[in-house]
Parts: C-alpha cells; structure tokens; sequence
C-alpha cells in the first residue's frame, strides 16, 4: 500500500510516515515472544520500525506520541482467514471463498478477491489486526488455490504478497473432495505432482487430471519455492502429510488446524513443518478430532514446533478479531492444572511474528524488530485480555481511521427513536 | 382439569370397560410424561471463604464467605468465618458467582462428533412443529456438556429445537449433570419452553422447496393461522368440549396459558415488533428473543414490554439478518432497563460466555454505558434463570436456592480465568486440581484423548 500513501495522507490524521516518530512511555510488546518492556521506545520512519526497546535514543526533531499507560505493540497477523473474501457469508454473489463449478482450482489466484471494502476489513482493522493471511477455500478439488497476504489498511492496495502458498485439503474434507477416501486423496495428490513435473517441462498429456494452467501452478510446489498449507487435523492424516515430505523432500509444508497436532508433536518438530494451529478445539466435532485439547498449541510449542494460531473453519472470514482472545486463552491455561498452555509473550508471538514467520514475511511483518513495517497498535491495556480495546492503528506507518459500519449504527442509536426525525437522519 | 375430555376419538369408540373406565378417568393424558429423575449428587456442608462474591442479583461482597449445604445456599456473610462441620475452602485471590445458565444452547441435539447421524436439532419436514420435544432428541453423552462445566462454569441450560422451522418445537431446560437418560438431567420444575423462529431460515429452508413460507410475509401468515387453529383448539378445552389430542395444539395451548415460555430466534428490530404485536393478537407472550443482535434499535420497546433479549458480545455478518450486529448491544438494552442474556448458541462459545459479557461490559463502559461487574453477572445468571422460569430455584446465591456455584480461579470478567471448582446442587462436580472430577463421556471413553484436561 505504500504508494498510497500521499492519496490516504489527505484523508487520515497523522502519518508517521514521512517524518520520524517517536512512540514513548507506553508498555512495547516487541512481538518476537520477549516479555512486554515497561515505558518503552519505538521509533519510526518512512514507514519502517527503526528501533523498539528500553533505552532507545530518541532522533533530535523527532516527533512524540505519548502513549503513556497504554501498550504499544505490532499489529496482529491472522494465522489463516478468508479475511477480505466475503460481504455476508450466506449471500453467495458476496462470497469468493471457493468456486465448485470453476473448472480451475490450483492456478486460482485468491489476491484478486481480496476487497478492502467488506466490512470485516475495518471491523478487523479497528480491533488491531492489521494483516492477515488469506487462503482460498477447495470447491472442486483437494487443491483450494493460492492465497495471499494482505493488509487492513483504509485503501485500494490490501494484498502484501499473493501468491504466497497453495491451500491444500487433507483429512476427511480432502477424502470427500478427492472422491471419497484418503487412498483416493493421496492418488490425488501423486498424480498432480507427477504431472506438474512434466508440466515443467513442457509435457502435459490428454488425459491429465489437471488443467494445464492447474498444472503449472503446482510447479513451484514440487519444487518448493512456493509454501503448501495443508489442512489436517488427525495425529494419524499428520504422520501421512508429514511423510509426503520423504517421497518429495522439496515440499515446504506448513499444517493448517492440526487438532491432533499434540500427539505427533515430536514427529513435526522432527520434520521442521510449522503449523498454523486451532486455538481452542476442544471437542471431538468430528472423527479426526476426537483428542481436541485446548494444550494442544502450548504441548505443540514445548516439543519445539513452530505454532502460530490459525482460524480455519472457525469464522475466518469475520473474525480474526478474536485472535487475540484465543492466545489469551492458552495463556490462562497455564494456571488450569494438567493443561499446557503459552507464556504471555508466547501467546502474543502465536499472532504476529510466528504466523508472519511461517508465511515468510518475518522480516517484513509481525514485530517491531527494526526494518519492519510500521504496523502499530496502540491499546488501552494488555492487549489479550478481553476487556482491552484499541486506541490507534498505523499500518505501514500510516494512522487509520477506527469507524465501522458498527460503530457508525451504535452511535445511531445511542437513543433509538428520539429526535425530530427519524433514525435515518442521524448520520 | 381442562384436559379432562381430551381422549382420542379411537379411544372414544371402544365399547369395552376398560376403555370406558380410562374416559372416565381425569385428566385423559399426563401432561408430564417424561418427567424428571434427576437427583443432586451427595454434598458436604461448605464454607468458601476470604473470597469476592457476585451473588448474581447485582451484589459484591468482598472477603466474604458463601456457606452452603444440603444442595442450598445458606448465606454470605462478609469476614465470615470456618464453621463446625463445615469443609473449608479458602478462596484467597478467587472469585464465586452463581452458575452461568446457557438459555441457548444445542448440546445434546447437535452433539459432538457433528455427525449427520447426530443431527437432531431441526425436524425440518414442516415449517410447523410444535409437537417434537427437544428432549427426545438431547444425546446425554455429548461431550460438549463436560467442556460447558469445566471451562465454561455452565450449570444449567436450555437445549432448544433448531430454527429451521417457524415453530421448532418444546425445548428442555436441564443441569448439566451427565445421566444416563435425558430425564435424569431434565432441570425439576423448569417449566418448557417452545422455540420459534423468525427471518431468513424458515423462509430459506421451505421457500427453497417452494414450499411456504418462501416470505417474511410468508413467516408471518404461517405464524398467524397456526395460532388462530391454537386460540380455537384452547377455546374448546376450556370449555370441555371432545377434541382428537393433538401433540401440536397442546404445547401451544400451553403456551397462550403460560405455562410454556416462548423462545423466539429473531435478529431484527422490525420483525421482533411484529412479534410483540403478533403475540397480543393471540394473547401470548414472548419470554425471550434470541440473537437479537438489533434490539439495540428497539431497546425502549423491549424494556416496556418486559421482553429479554439473548445476545453474543460480538458475533456478526455471517448472514443478512446478522450484518447489523454492534459490540454495544448487550449494554444498551442493558442501559434501556430491559433483560438482557449472554448466551452461546454454541458448543464452544458456552465455554467462554463469561469471556462475552467482559468484552460487553468493557465496550459498554466506552461509550458511558458503566454496568458494574457484578451487575453484569445478572446477563449470565439471574436473566436467562428469569427468562427460563426457574429464577426462583437458581441463577443467584440467595439463601435457599440451589447451590449452583462456580469458584473461578481469578476475576471471571477475564481472559485469563477458568473454573476451579464447580458444584450444582451443593456437589462438587468439577474440580480443576483432581482429575477424578472431571466428568468423560461414553463416546470419549478408550478413545485418545480419554480424560484429558480439555
């Protein structure tokens, strides 16, 4: 969204953008699993974190925010969502999260779907996530197409990165879709691969189960410079995706859900595969989920996995505000006796840094480590605790506007009725 | 007994004895035929003590103690003090509240594993269904009734029909107390409730089978004949007059005498007036809408005509009736003197309904909306006890009452906050720091995960 920036700066208050900034006295949470520092620094220019710390040396001519009582953090990076795909979910014209009757399905580029106009953009910017990783859904075959990284931002540019992985279905919806077993899915999946191979080479044959365009996008997965997320939630389905990784070594996986995650935790941490995980399953919802735990997360991390906190299949498109919610959850487990959960700093990783990690934009997104994107939120307290709201939003270093649709109706009717006209006045 | 007359016809037409003998008899059908065989567990006479206590009427006591014993609440007593026979529980740095009472939830009839063959929540053969019984679908060994109790504090709920339908039929009011048999959960005394539904589902669901309703309008004459055929079919028993029993008229017969609470899944302003209207037409009254994510815009409305609304803190947009949600509206229709309810809808929500009313009340509290932290806990406790009818049993900790209590192991209005101990009728049915109190249902038992902390 950067060349944006002079359009929005008419629009929006304070731009940290062209000056240097100094963000001091407020509670800074670095975002990289380091405990909060009390009245610290950030500093900010052109758009980028300069430094964040204790003991930072302000820039002569630099201008402050005081943000004195207040916590100073990265914004949050959703895990996994259909942020931006989606008006109303059960309108069909307003929902582009899958396309069954497209005779496509690798080659599906979700980046252009993304509309920063939905209202869960600003619902979401307003409740401090500022990017969000977007997969496409899998209408018609085990692959979803390729999904993109976006921003929150008040503007016509929201994608960061597209075509940052493909979305793969595993598990008993990649079975179903697959034909209708797991034997059907993997045969599936061989054979995509064996033809996105001679694709590479310019073969593609009569018969293929792919459509050229399908088949040249799985190249870059073959050879692994494009990520795969796969949704699976069985211990059992885990050990199968992870041993795809043996028959073709150049696979960059990542988990997606990974329920059962906790009871193949060596074996993932083992095979260096990071997982974008569900937070708080608990329930046995279907028959790859029968060991739901809300430890599975803190048991994941404490084998040496690599967890970030996805929302696959859990209102993604809407609310990826509760991101916040759902890490301060695994943070209460750890005082519930038997359970495993996150430290504070752990938690509050598990939706900046670790997801922006697995995404491959750690160095761009997701802490206030120096040279990131000034992604910034300014809140009136601990930021994953529930009774916590937002104050100020940058992204990119540009300051957003909070309105929603939401708070535009609230404030309607703060005294429904009243007035010499009617509610449809009051705007 | 107005049902006094209320043989079939078949029956009628017998000429044998016996059958002269049932007619003779009143009343012709038992009007509690499934009843209740649940039983509180074995207690022991408790003190909680040196412990902040939201007594569930809108009361903070602060080092306080909570006694209670025999299944009932004795009393609190500020510094109250060990007694004689007594097991001591010192609450030092923990919180008590009476019990969270779901009004909306769907365990039991949507269990877990969500199966197809579980699916028992929508008779959706016909936009009219008074006459099933959400008892008879309620699975008692759905595991979502142990996550209720041991994260969510849950002790007793309302298990609802779907909203598939206009008229989804009775729910069950029950303690969340695993039985063998939904009758050994079913909540003594409660009366039922009966599910209606406005909107987009009944319309969607039998409109797309070109069935009616296929309107709001549709809905709406749907709704209006239906009860027309219930004032005639009540007419005729209060007068004594012979009608073929009919499962359907009398659970609505029942409901336009009161004895059966009406449950209205309605989200929009515009639609729940024209319920509160529909209901004077046909003399009922409407106990609860549920999800009314706008009464926000009718706050006034619902507060004059003492009508609760059930509401999430900030679920939204995931369907046209939902899209005009706000974070504000548990606290409006607060602010407005109406009855407000969180509830869940959902088997994880039910887990975190306390989680609801903190982000509620801290959103309030933004725009000059300050409800106190223990009058908030009347939207978890005390509300959905009234709207269900059992406000006189339990949903607060008045002397009396069933001991329906949580010990939260900080301040329950926090993310950070899990129950530490739960007991329903004065029996410890949940304790965090003993496994042996947590309760595995059937489905969970030699399967992974088998009495694991969840």
């Amino acid at each position: 969204m950067k060349h944006l920036l002079l359009a929005c700066a008419a629009l929006i208050a304070a731009p940290l953008s062209a000056q240097t900034v100094a963000i001091t006295g407020g509670k800074v949470v670095i975002g990289d699993g380091s405990a909060p520092i009390e009245k610290g620094i950030v500093i900010v220019t052109n758009g980028r974190v300069v430094a964040a710390g204790a003991a930072i040396a302000i820039p002569a001519g630099a201008a402050r925010i005081d943000a004195t009582g207040k916590w100073v953090t990265p914004g949050i990076v959703a895990g996994f969502t259909r942020m931006g795909l989606v008006g109303v979910d059960a309108v069909d014209p307003s929902n582009d999260t899958e396309a069954r009757n497209s005779p496509f399905n690798v080659s599906l580029d979700i980046a252009p779907a993304i509309n920063p106009d939905v209202s869960a953009v600003a619902v979401n910017r307003a409740a401090g996530v500022t990017r969000a990783i977007v997969s496409p859904d899998a209408g018609n075959a085990i692959f979803g197409g390729q999904g993109a990284v976006m921003d929150t931002g008040a503007d016509f540019d929201p994608v960061t990165k597209s075509r940052a992985f493909q979305f793969m279905e595993f598990g008993e919806t990649g079975a179903r879709l697959a034909g209708g077993s797991r034997p059907a899915l993997i045969a599936a999946f061989k054979t995509a691969l064996a033809e996105a191979k001679d694709a590479s080479v310019g073969v593609f044959h009569e018969d293929a189960m792919l459509k050229r365009p399908d088949a040249l996008a799985l190249v870059p997965i073959l050879n692994g410079t494009m990520k795969l997320f796969v949704h699976v939630e069985s211990a059992a389905d885990i050990l199968i995706v992870l041993g795809l990784k043996k028959s073709y070594p150049t696979l960059s996986l990542v988990l997606v859900g990974a329920t059962e995650g906790w009871r193949v935790a060596p074996q993932i941490a083992a095979a260096k595969v990071p997982v974008m995980a569900s937070a708080l399953n608990d329930l046995p919802d279907s028959f790859e989920q029968i060991a739901a735990t809300q430890s599975n997360v803190g048991r994941m991390k404490a084998a040496g996995v690599e967890v970030g906190i996805g929302m696959i299949n859990d209102n993604e498109a809407r609310q990826a505000q509760l991101s916040m919610q759902y890490a301060g959850n695994l943070v209460a487990l750890t005082k519930v006796p038997g359970a495993t959960g996150l430290s504070w700093g752990d938690a509050f990783a598990a939706i900046s840094s670790v997801p922006a990690s697995i995404v491959g934009l750690g160095g761009e997104i997701g802490s206030l480590k120096a040279g990131r994107r000034a992604d910034i939120v300014l809140w009136d307290g601990d930021p994953l605790e529930v009774t916590s709201a937002v104050v100020k939003v940058w992204i990119d270093g540009v300051e957003q506007p909070l309105s929603t649709r939401q708070t535009r109706l609230r404030d309607r009717y703060l005294q429904p009725g009243a007035g010499p006209l009617p509610d449809a006045y009051k705007h | 007994m107005v049902l006094a007359s209320m043989t079939t016809p078949a029956l009628a037409k017998k000429k044998d004895e016996d059958a002269a003998k049932v007619e003779a008899k009143a009343p012709a059908f038992n009007k509690d035929p499934y009843p209740s065989t649940y039983h509180a567990y074995p207690s022991v006479p408790t003190a909680v003590t040196n412990v902040t206590i939201y007594d569930g009427e809108g009361a903070k006591f602060v080092n306080a103690t909570v006694y209670f014993r025999d299944g009932k609440v004795e009393g609190i007593e500020a510094n109250g003090v060990a007694k004689d026979g007594y097991a001591v529980i010192d609450g030092t740095g923990k919180w008590v509240t009476p019990g969270i009472i779901d009004v909306h939830s769907h365990l039991g009839d949507y269990p877990s594993p969500g199966v197809d063959a579980h699916s028992d929540g929508n008779e959706a053969t016909g936009a009219v269904r008074p006459e099933v019984w959400a008892e008879h679908s309620v699975w008692p060994q759905d595991p979502g009734f142990s996550r209720a109790l041991a994260n969510g504090g849950v002790t007793a709920l309302q298990i609802l029909p779907g909203s598939a339908n206009l008229f989804g039929g009775r729910s069950v009011t029950i303690k969340n107390v695993y039985a063998r048999n939904v009758q050994g959960m079913k909540f003594p005394g409660a009366p039922y409730g009966l599910k209606m539904a406005c909107g987009e589902n009944p319309k969607r669901v039998y409109g797309s089978r070109g069935q009616m309703p296929q309107t709001r309008m549709g809905n709406m004459a749907v709704n209006r004949q239906t009860w027309a055929r219930a004032v005639e079919y009540k007419r005729k028993l209060d007068k004594g007059e012979a009608v073929a029993r009919d499962l359907a008229m009398e659970t609505l017969a029942d409901v336009l005498s009161g004895e059966i609470l009406v449950h209205n899944h309605c989200y929009r302003a515009d639609e729940m007036s024209l319920v509160i209207d529909m209901a004077k037409e046909f003399g009922y009254k409407v106990s609860t809408f549920h999800h009314a994510v706008e009464s926000y815009k009718i706050a006034d409305l619902l507060a004059k005509e003492g009508i609760c609304s059930a509401m999430w803190a900030d679920w939204w947009g995931f369907k046209m009736e939902s899209y005009d949600a706000i974070n504000e509206n548990i606290p409006l229709v607060h602010k407005a003197g109406a009855c407000a309810i969180v509830h869940s809808d959902d088997a994880n929500g039910i887990q975190r309904l306390n989680q609801d009313a903190a982000k509620a009340v801290a959103d309030g509290r933004r725009i000059g909306v300050n409800v106190s932290d223990e009058q908030a806990w009347t939207w978890l406790s005390y509300n959905p006890a009234k709207a269900l009818g059992i406000a006189d049993k339990t949903g607060s900790l008045k002397p009396g009452k069933m001991a329906d209590i949580v010990l939260w192991n900080g301040n329950p209005l926090s993310v950070y906050t899990r129950p530490d101990k739960v007991w329903i009728d004065g029996a410890l049915m949940y304790d965090a720091a003993d496994p042996k109190k947590r309760p595995v249902a059937d489905f969970e038992m030699g399967q992974p995960g088998e009495g694991d902390v969840k």
